[in-house]
């Protein structure tokens, strides 16, 4: 499974290397081209819903100054935003991990380590989606009514 | 004749656009690995007002505003590179004009953190020396 050197060593003679090849290679068939096209499709998505969370939340107005409980209470209680914020949880969470299982191939050489390290980013992802998606549907203000 | 590190074409390295693939993979790890911290920074708003009013007094503070600045950085580094691997990946032709795509990918990074840098870098200022921009 895992992309070794030996595949790109075999490549086919006639081609010419000339450098010239931008980004990573498209892989040919199964899991990892299915991860190679999620990158790229998340990452269409995530180009409006982070970088529009990061500018709405950290830039503009006074940025993160201006958040507090009564602000998320707020921005809450419209589903447009719980479903951005959810959506952008799951895609985040799945574009990173599978990102950090793309990089342990590069530098984690050991396959046993390497399977570990893939693990505990997965069970940290899932345990994060679980949280995050918990607090995002059941979240409450008027458990804390204002006295 | 031996063969040199680049012919053997590991993933992205040691082609032009090494450096970027450098960026985009530091950029990458620092995003998710905040994103780790920030889910359950925000999920203790299920635990009330005090809780969750505590947890975010940590970025009140002008330390924490300059590395959210850089974490602003990263995402759009990473976001606008990311179209730049798509526009590579999906029209191999414009790898033959992979210069100037890069240079207008940079253009565009740097263009976009000037109005950042100073509507962020304000507020880093009134917080760390009492003034007000």
């Amino acid at each position: 499974m895992a992309v070794d050197t030996q595949e790109h060593a075999a490549e086919p003679a006639g081609r010419p290397r000339t450098g010239r090849r931008a980004g990573r290679e498209r892989p040919g068939a199964g899991f990892e081209l299915w991860s190679w096209l999620f990158m790229r499709v998340s990452g269409i998505v995530l180009l409006f819903l982070a970088v529009g969370h990061v500018l709405i939340m950290h830039v503009i107005d006074t940025g993160v100054s201006r958040v507090d409980f009564e602000f998320v209470a707020l921005r809450w209680g419209s589903p447009f935003w719980r479903t951005w914020d959810w959506a952008l949880l799951v895609l985040a969470l799945v574009h990173g991990i599978n990102g950090l299982r793309i990089v342990a191939q590069d530098y984690v050489r050991w396959p046993g380590v390497r399977f570990a390290v893939n693990m505990l980013f997965a069970v940290i992802g899932f345990s994060l989606f679980v949280l995050g998606t918990v607090i995002v549907f059941t979240f409450d203000p008027s458990d804390w009514p204002v006295t | 004749m031996a063969k040199r590190k680049s012919d053997i074409g590991t993933l992205y390295k040691g082609s032009p656009g090494q450096w970027s693939w450098l960026l985009h993979r530091i950029t990458g790890v620092a995003i998710i690995l905040f994103l780790f911290a920030h889910v359950v920074d925000t999920a203790v708003v299920g635990w009330g007002p005090d809780a969750y009013n505590r947890v975010v007094e940590v970025y009140h503070n002008w330390v924490v505003r300059l590395l959210e600045l850089g974490l602003v950085a990263a995402v759009l580094y990473h976001a606008i590179n990311g179209v730049k691997i798509m526009v590579f990946d999906f029209w191999p032709s414009s790898a033959r004009r992979m210069k100037p795509i890069s240079l207008a990918a940079t253009l565009l990074f740097v263009g976009s953190m000037i109005p950042v840098t100073w509507l962020m870098g304000r507020d880093i200022l009134n917080l760390a020396l009492g003034w007000d921009l």
